[in-house]
């Protein structure tokens, strides 16, 4: 078996592959913007002292965990055009997927850090006269988020590796770039292969800064 | 939206519903199938996690020895190669490309390569969890066994690891779970399992919630069963008066 690398020029880079890196990039964006946003709202649920703000958050959160990624993507690429009425494509259903599932993890990670803080700060805030809204925006919120920004990246990044799942619904992912050039020039191996690379050095990268953050962090405290 | 349940009673071939629910010799409903794809759910799952527990544990070992560079490098290398690509890559390589460049793979099924893909996809984070928990522990106890006389593979075996295992039960558990979560992946490859079943029964009946409903269901009762059985190991091995450190959040 010869390997033969050398279809990998800059037509076939900008023919397949960009468009592919582009949506896995912004599925990631997205959907760790939207999640860190729905899993904050869900850990206050859960967080909040209210049997009926705690209990469906506490269902929903837990669901999300026991259920395989591919499953949840193919269930919202079922139910998603039933709800709004009409058909919605691959791509679209993957960004409300992704959202919505990562939510559960981010908001655990939320309601570790939440938990982390002191509970004098909250005391403190309450005593400077805030209201919750503002205890939680200007004391608690800012000091999760730092305590736990190293954790929410590693997500993150684990977020990314999960966005070649959406292979089971046919989007156009990163993955799906390198196997539809390789199908089409009959090189799938050395396609996979490269695919595998470009993964692991941008995953490896965003770890290794990851780490370097986690340091810095740990100093200042 | 009314459910129509009786799906899981036709018949695959002929989508008549057979008395009782269950076909018989050949003839078989999708209640048979269903469950036919959750013993390969199970068999892929377990399987796997039998190799990553013992990769694992070879790799986690080697990366807290003191005087051996290489083989902490080694394992090192081995948990970032394994974690930093998906899944489904690397299910990819073992089942199009691994046989591909070694020919003696051509025989092996791909049962086993995903098992292999799958394993070792764990054995990384299993490695990372059990050189946590080795590190975890005071470093008197490695000296202790140092001090008694014990060579390194007696005090890993006698004092070290013995309390590492305990010390990581709950991540354990939860990667248990992830496995029987991350063995969905393998419908990519045509494994007859359950995601794969969802698929083609799904389009075959035009009934995909009940079938949805059904595969999620097993999903999460399977996930459930293992949480039970960690559960009773880890009340079985608990050392009185020793608390166990919990785990972190995050991960799939």
């Amino acid at each position: 078996m010869n390997l033969d690398f050398s279809l990998l020029n800059w037509d076939l880079i900008q023919g397949f592959i960009l468009k592919g890196l582009a949506f896995s990039i912004t599925l990631t964006i997205v959907a760790t913007l939207g999640g860190i946003f729905f899993g904050t709202l869900l850990a206050l649920m859960r967080l909040s002292g209210k049997k009926w703000l705690d209990v469906p958050a506490a269902i929903y959160v837990n669901g999300m965990r026991s259920v395989p990624l591919v499953m949840v993507i193919l269930w919202f690429f079922l139910l998603v055009p039933f709800i709004i009425g009409r058909p919605i494509g691959a791509e679209y259903s993957a960004f409300i997927t992704f959202i919505a599932f990562e939510a559960a993890y981010f908001s655990e990670i939320m309601r570790a850090g939440i938990q982390s803080i002191p509970r004098g700060q909250v005391f403190a805030g309450q005593a400077m006269g805030m209201t919750y809204g503002q205890n939680m925006k200007l004391v608690i919120l800012p000091q999760a988020f730092r305590n736990m920004l190293p954790v929410l990246l590693t997500q993150t990044i684990i977020l990314f590796q999960d966005t070649s799942l959406v292979y089971a619904i046919g989007a156009y992912d990163l993955l799906k770039g390198f196997e539809t050039a390789g199908k089409n020039f009959g090189r799938p191996i050395e396609m996979y292969l490269t695919a595998a690379v470009l993964y692991f050095i941008i995953c490896f990268s965003l770890s290794y800064v990851v780490k370097r953050l986690h340091k810095k962090i740990a100093i200042i405290r | 939206m009314a459910m129509e349940w009786q799906v899981f009673c036709k018949d695959t071939l002929t989508s008549e519903v057979v008395s009782g629910c269950l076909g018989s010799g050949k003839d078989i409903t999708y209640l048979n199938w269903i469950f036919k794809a959750w013993g390969w759910t199970v068999g892929v799952s377990l399987t796997a996690l039998l190799i990553a527990l013992v990769v694992g544990s070879i790799i986690g070992v080697i990366r807290t020895l003191p005087n051996s560079p290489w083989l902490v490098r080694f394992g090192n290398a081995w948990v970032e190669l394994f974690r930093n690509i998906p899944l489904l890559v690397q299910i990819f390589l073992w089942y199009h490309v691994a046989p591909a460049l070694i020919p003696p793979m051509k025989s092996l099924s791909p049962f086993v390569l995903v098992v292999l893909a799958l394993g070792f996809f764990t054995s990384a984070r299993i490695a990372e969890q059990l050189r946590a928990g080795i590190l975890a522990l005071p470093k008197g106890q490695r000296y202790a066994g140092m001090a008694m006389g014990f060579t390194t593979p007696q005090y890993y075996r006698y004092v070290i690891l013995p309390m590492a295992y305990r010390i990581i039960i709950p991540p354990l558990t939860s990667e248990s779970m992830n496995i029987f979560k991350n063995s969905a992946v393998a419908f990519a490859v045509s494994i007859p399992e359950l995601t794969q079943f969802a698929l083609q029964a799904g389009e075959e009946t035009s009934r995909p919630i009940e079938v949805y409903l059904a595969v999620t269901v097993l999903y999460v009762i399977s996930a459930l069963v293992i949480n039970r059985i960690m559960a009773f190991v880890e009340k079985r091995a608990r050392v009185p008066g020793f608390v166990a450190s919990g785990s972190g959040a995050g991960g799939h």
